[in-house]
């Protein structure tokens, strides 16, 4: 009898991915209407289906789109500047020993402050609309320049040797060797970072609350005890989340094809 | 010009401590065709080749003729870009203006017609070994330095592309009129005799010319 249960999941309907993840997803959402009766109080557990009527209700309003727009694109900001400056300082401290006495300690740092600690700082220096981006980038850039050092520095030294002999000069090198090298540790860097600039992006805006932003409409949410919005907004961060770490995998996977990366991208 | 090793000294240091390869080794080397090098492991032969590869600089006396000299070599290791396809790894070498055609060649004449598209991955041992040959041989050098270039071929394998390694087979060297440099290190005394070269026997540590054949 195990074994025909075993076999329904490995080899039925229950083997395909979408299905499992309806199921769970079913699963998981009669615990949440089980939770909601159980509590018996709409304003500290909504019912899943107030939550989505809420959710509708939102997803009809241009405000909701607006704020949705202008959170990705601040925290995507903060993100691809935080790739691109923790790319050349990784070049830097790798290539220059000066460069890695003076950044090395203090991108060490950086990484170990709590993300709280930066945005009340950031409070301080910059304005509520930028602190997003500012905090999504003080999270992700410490995060690829020690990948992508971590990549340069071990680069096959035979390959490099191979290189030499063959006379590859240093533009090809760069291009043939280190840059394949290094892309799957860069790519997972990306892969952490956008989660990390995410995160952190969204908890920056519910305390700056910037005008038009996914954490100020949550923040609000919360101010009026409107508890199936802060579900309804709370689902769409998860959602759009989910959605940025698919479309990255996806384009990380073509990019790394494209410049030839191997192996895995676990750094 | 010929290549002449001068009262060459060289010493490994790490952390196991120091290994002397070569003391006052000298030896004279000719300007083209195929010399086989072979010893027992560990005598210095890799490290003589890495010398001529300028992988390594002489710690004492001097190597005369190598200035200008374009090197290539199969490494004891194939050392293929994982990222690259088979053609690729030979177009590399081969210079980025050589025609596909041409690369492809290289690869005919190590019987791999039909892997230019794969990956070292998907090739077998033997098969990136001739991969490694075969971009050693598509490099525009006047130096090719092979160390045991043969290791993980079957001898029929490995026989037939000796002889056509050799210069009297070789259309490069025709083409060339002959002026490249072989350096084989090789174990085996028949395949010396494929690559129908002049062997030197060697010994060491530090290295020293037991027997020329």
């Amino acid at each position: 009898m195990p074994r025909n249960r075993e076999a329904v999941f490995r080899t039925g309907p229950l083997s395909r991915g979408p299905v499992r993840g309806l199921l769970a997803a079913l699963f998981w959402l009669a615990v949440w209407q089980l939770a909601a009766v159980a509590v018996g109080e709409e304003l500290l557990v909504p019912p899943p289906l107030t939550v989505a009527r809420t959710l509708g209700g939102l997803m009809g309003s241009l405000p909701f789109w607006q704020a949705a727009g202008a959170s990705l694109l601040r925290i995507g900001a903060g993100f691809a500047a935080a790739v691109a400056a923790g790319g050349l300082l990784a070049a830097l401290t790798v290539r220059f020993r000066a460069a890695d006495l003076l950044i090395s300690p203090l991108l060490r740092t950086i990484r170990a402050i709590p993300v709280a600690s930066f945005i009340i700082l950031l409070l301080v220096w910059v304005r509520t609309d930028i602190l997003p981006a500012a905090a999504a980038f003080l999270m992700v850039m410490p995060v690829v320049w020690g990948n992508v050092e971590k990549g340069f520095r071990s680069v096959d030294g035979s390959l490099l040797e191979m290189a030499r002999v063959f006379r590859f000069g240093t533009a090809r090198t760069l291009t043939r060797v280190r840059i394949p090298s290094v892309m799957p540790y860069f790519l997972s860097a990306c892969t952490t970072g956008l989660g990390l600039a995410w995160k952190s992006g969204i908890a920056a805006e519910v305390i700056a609350r910037p005008l038009l932003s996914i954490g100020k409409e949550l923040q609000d949410a919360k101010v009026y005890l409107e508890t199936a919005e802060m579900f309804a907004w709370t689902l769409v961060v998860a959602v759009l989340s989910l959605l940025l770490e698919k479309l990255l995998v996806s384009a990380a996977r073509r990019f790394g094809r494209r410049w030839g990366a191997a192996g895995d991208t676990t750094a | 010009m010929a290549i002449r090793l001068i009262d060459v000294d060289f010493t490994y240091r790490g952390d196991g401590g120091e290994r002397e390869i070569l003391r006052r080794f000298s030896l004279t080397l000719p300007e083209r065709g195929i010399v086989c090098l072979s010893g027992p492991s560990g005598c210095g032969k890799t490290t003589l080749l890495r010398l001529l590869a300028g992988l390594e600089e002489p710690e004492g006396g001097r190597i005369e003729g190598l200035a200008g000299l374009r090197p290539a070599m199969v490494f004891q290791e194939d050392r293929l870009l994982p990222w690259c396809s088979a053609l690729e790894n030979v177009a590399l070498a081969a210079g980025g203006d050589s025609p596909k055609e041409t690369v492809a060649r290289w690869l005919r004449m190590v019987e791999l017609e039909g892997a230019e598209a794969l990956p070292p991955a998907q090739l077998s041992g033997g098969m990136k070994r001739r991969v490694a040959i075969a971009r050693a041989l598509a490099s525009p050098a006047e130096l090719l330095l092979l160390d045991e270039p043969f290791t993980g071929l079957d001898r029929p394998l490995w026989s037939r592309i000796a002889r056509r390694l050799a210069p009297q087979g070789s259309d490069r060297h025709k083409e060339q009129g002959g002026d490249r440099l072989v350096v084989a290190v090789t174990h085996l005394a028949d395949e010396a005799e494929a690559l129908s070269a002049r062997r030197i026997v060697l010994d060491g540590p530090p290295l020293a010319v037991a027997e020329i054949v």
